[in-house]
């Protein structure tokens, strides 16, 4: 499963040593295109993010450097936007994860006696990956404007402020990441629930276990690792997205995270290194979040 | 009962009228049964015959369509599996695969809030001699110390009922011997009503006290192992409980103590007590190893019936015993085991031979032996899905 590399540390299981020319050659492809595409930018970036301003020079225009005070001066410029990111990325992955549990449920175990409906339910997940990511974030700034249906009839029933908004409110912003990334949780989820042996359901109730229990005890811990696995998934991309938070979409001034603060230094201000430097503290808290959970997610000691 | 302690002793099971339909075939008829607190009883049967149904049924994983299921007095029909003073050992064991095998013993504890857990769960390992292995997770485990780690993880909640769904149907032979015996010598140490499921004649007759066996959904025949293989009641059971040999013919005679039934021109003679017909059409039959194989006609006396000239068509030796089969003109194929002593006749293939046996070994039916196979006929495909969805139920897919 993806990101079992994380995982799996414990258990890899040790190739028969054989060096073998053949071996090389089918890996020198992968590993050229990873030294290419994922080692040379990264060391880009990080000389970037040391650079500081050319002398006499224009806006934009930069120096190779050790500047490291530019991490310290993003991290106090930008400190309350990195916070927000995460703060968003989390409750996002939280709803994802509420949502797509039990429709993940329903899909991979209750749908078992129905393969036709299991089909059209999976399709169902998967088909708004057909239209623009970008094109579906729209429509819902759409659907959540004030003219809407959504906000005229939440009004009418007193439900909202009649000078309220959703547009442009971190409500909508973590609404849009939940909804955009929900199948990127629940296809992890299924594949973990599909494989779920219900005799172990069978045994856990005939041993005194109420149905919650059960669940609780033996159905959540066997699907650990489509629950590691969608987290990821689900929680990486958000942190670092720029689309939903951006004004043009669902966000407001209010919610900009560190996706559209980068965006923003390296388009609009033309500030290369700040937009490098927040990329790579991005990266490093990510890592530091991820291994944290991995760990203590305990997956490796799944089978 | 779901956080009550410890069943004092074993309880009795009543069955009352059970039926279970599924959707397309019913897999249980009609069904009483009552078993008493501290047996240990075993249901008998071939594939789709309802037994694991059963099973089901009494542990709650499934749902009865009708008729009433008591445990210790106490009608649990309606309650969930969960509530019910029952524990199984699954066929597949179940074991949990993300638990080590202590955790996996101390769960049904756990989840009772009996206290040390931990220390009951250690005991029950102790006497599956699987203490030293507690740290380990199921996955590490061979399929017999699986089957003992299952068997710990139900009797240490000392259920007033215990299932068990063919739980040594995986084993080798030799495994399977040594754990008939263990489980044998658990249940008389915990004293707890065991009620077995399998299609292992030999298994079932070796450790129940009480083995009913059972055909499409009915019990055919219910007693001590011993009765039930000298005193079959239909012909399902004896052919089912080790091998028979049946003649069918009318009754021609009878005194006070024995009838004499007409089997192709051939006077066989079972005593009255034996039969459970005495007139009309009967199907009569004796065991393998109760024929004595001659090579010239044995004197008649009223003591032996004497079938043949026949001849031996088939030799086969397995051990212990040879098996003889005797193709005796107007009666039929009789299947014939002798002992392999040296000393008697060692008949080879094509000699002629006589076949007789002792009046008193010989049983009369309650049903006659029509052509009929164990399964219905799969001519049609209507026949052939009925039968795969009673296998299916009974491997608990259905």
């Amino acid at each position: 499963m993806a990101f079992s590399a994380f995982a799996t540390t414990t258990q890899a299981v040790q190739a028969p040593k054989r060096t073998s020319r053949v071996a090389l050659l089918l890996l020198l492809p992968g590993i050229l295109y990873l030294a290419l595409f994922f080692l040379v930018p990264l060391v880009a970036l990080v000389i970037t993010s040391l650079q500081a301003p050319a002398e006499f020079g224009d806006i934009g225009q930069f120096q190779n450097a050790f500047r490291w005070e530019n991490y310290a001066t993003v991290i106090g410029q930008y400190g309350a936007q990195i916070l927000r990111s995460f703060f968003y990325a989390v409750l996002a992955t939280v709803f994802a994860l509420l949502f797509s549990y039990p429709l993940a449920y329903f899909i991979g175990v209750k749908a078992r006696k129905w393969p036709l409906l299991q089909n059209l339910m999976l399709v169902m997940v998967i088909a708004p990956f057909f239209i623009s990511f970008l094109l579906r974030t729209l429509a819902w700034k759409q659907l959540l404007s004030d003219e809407s249906f959504v906000v005229t009839g939440l009004k009418a029933l007193s439900l909202l402020a009649p000078d309220a908004h959703i547009t442009g409110t971190p409500v909508a912003v973590v609404f849009g990441l939940t909804y955009n990334f929900i199948p990127f949780m629940t296809l992890p989820l299924y594949a973990a629930l599909e494989r779920l042996d219900t005799r172990y359901l069978e045994a856990g109730s005939d041993l005194y276990s109420t149905p919650f229990t059960t669940f609780r005890t033996v159905t959540v811990p066997l699907s650990m690792p489509g629950i590691v696995s969608g987290v990821l998934l689900t929680f990486i991309p958000a942190a670092g997205d720029y689309v939903n938070a951006s004004r043009e979409f669902l966000g407001g001034t209010g919610t900009t995270m560190i996706g559209n603060v980068i965006e923003s230094n390296f388009l609009v201000s033309l500030n290369y290194p700040a937009a490098a430097s927040l990329s790579i503290i991005l990266m490093a808290v990510i890592l530091v979040l991820v291994t944290a959970y991995v760990r203590r997610s305990g997956t490796e000691d799944l089978l | 009962m779901a956080t009550g302690g410890f069943a004092e002793s074993g309880a009795d099971l009543e069955l009352v009228g059970i039926r279970k339909e599924f959707p397309g075939f019913t897999a249980i008829e009609s069904l009483d049964l009552t078993i008493p607190a501290g047996s240990f009883f075993a249901l008998l049967g071939p594939s789709g015959c309802g037994k694991t149904t059963t099973l089901r049924l009494v542990a709650g994983l499934e749902e009865v369509t009708s008729g009433r299921i008591l445990i210790g007095g106490k009608d649990v029909t309606a309650t969930k599996p969960y509530q019910r003073p029952v524990d199984t050992v699954f066929q597949s064991y179940a074991l949990f695969p993300h638990m080590s095998i202590l955790e996996n013993v101390a769960f049904g504890l756990r989840r009772r809030k009996i206290a040390d857990a931990t220390g009951k769960a250690h005991e029950a390992l102790r006497l599956v001699e699987l203490d030293h292995l507690a740290g380990r997770k199921p996955a590490q485990l061979s399929g017999g110390q699986q089957q003992r780690v299952a068997l710990a993880r139900a009797i240490v909640n000392r259920p007033a009922l215990l299932l068990l769904d063919e739980p040594l149907g995986a084993l080798d032979l030799k495994l399977r011997r040594q754990m008939q015996l263990e489980l044998k010598s658990v249940q008389s140490e915990v004293g707890l009503t065991f009620l077995h499921v399998t299609h292992d004649q030999e298994e079932a007759m070796t450790m129940a006290d009480t083995v009913a066996v059972m055909n499409r959904g009915r019990i055919e025949q219910l007693g001590a192992p011993a009765v039930l293989y000298e005193l079959p009641r239909t012909v399902f059971v004896a052919n089912f409980l080790g091998q028979s040999n049946l003649f069918t013919g009318n009754v021609v005679g009878s005194t006070s103590t024995s009838i004499t039934v007409d089997v192709g021109g051939t006077p066989i003679v079972v005593p009255t007590a034996r039969s459970h017909r005495h007139s009309g059409t009967v199907t009569v039959g004796v065991r393998p190893e109760k024929l004595q194989l001659a090579f010239d006609a044995p004197t008649a006396t009223s003591a032996l019936n004497i079938l043949g000239p026949g001849r031996v068509v088939d030799v086969s030796f397995s051990g212990v015993s040879t098996q003889y089969l005797i193709a005796v003109p107007g009666i039929g194929t009789i299947v014939l085991f002798a002992q392999n002593m040296v000393v008697g006749p060692v008949a080879t293939e094509g000699a002629e031979v006589w076949v007789s046996w002792q009046v008193e070994h010989g049983f009369g039916l309650e049903d006659t032996a029509e052509e009929e196979s164990r399964f219905p006929a799969d001519t049609d495909t209507a026949a052939l899905a009925t039968q795969s969805e009673a296998l299916l139920a009974e491997l608990g897919e259905g």
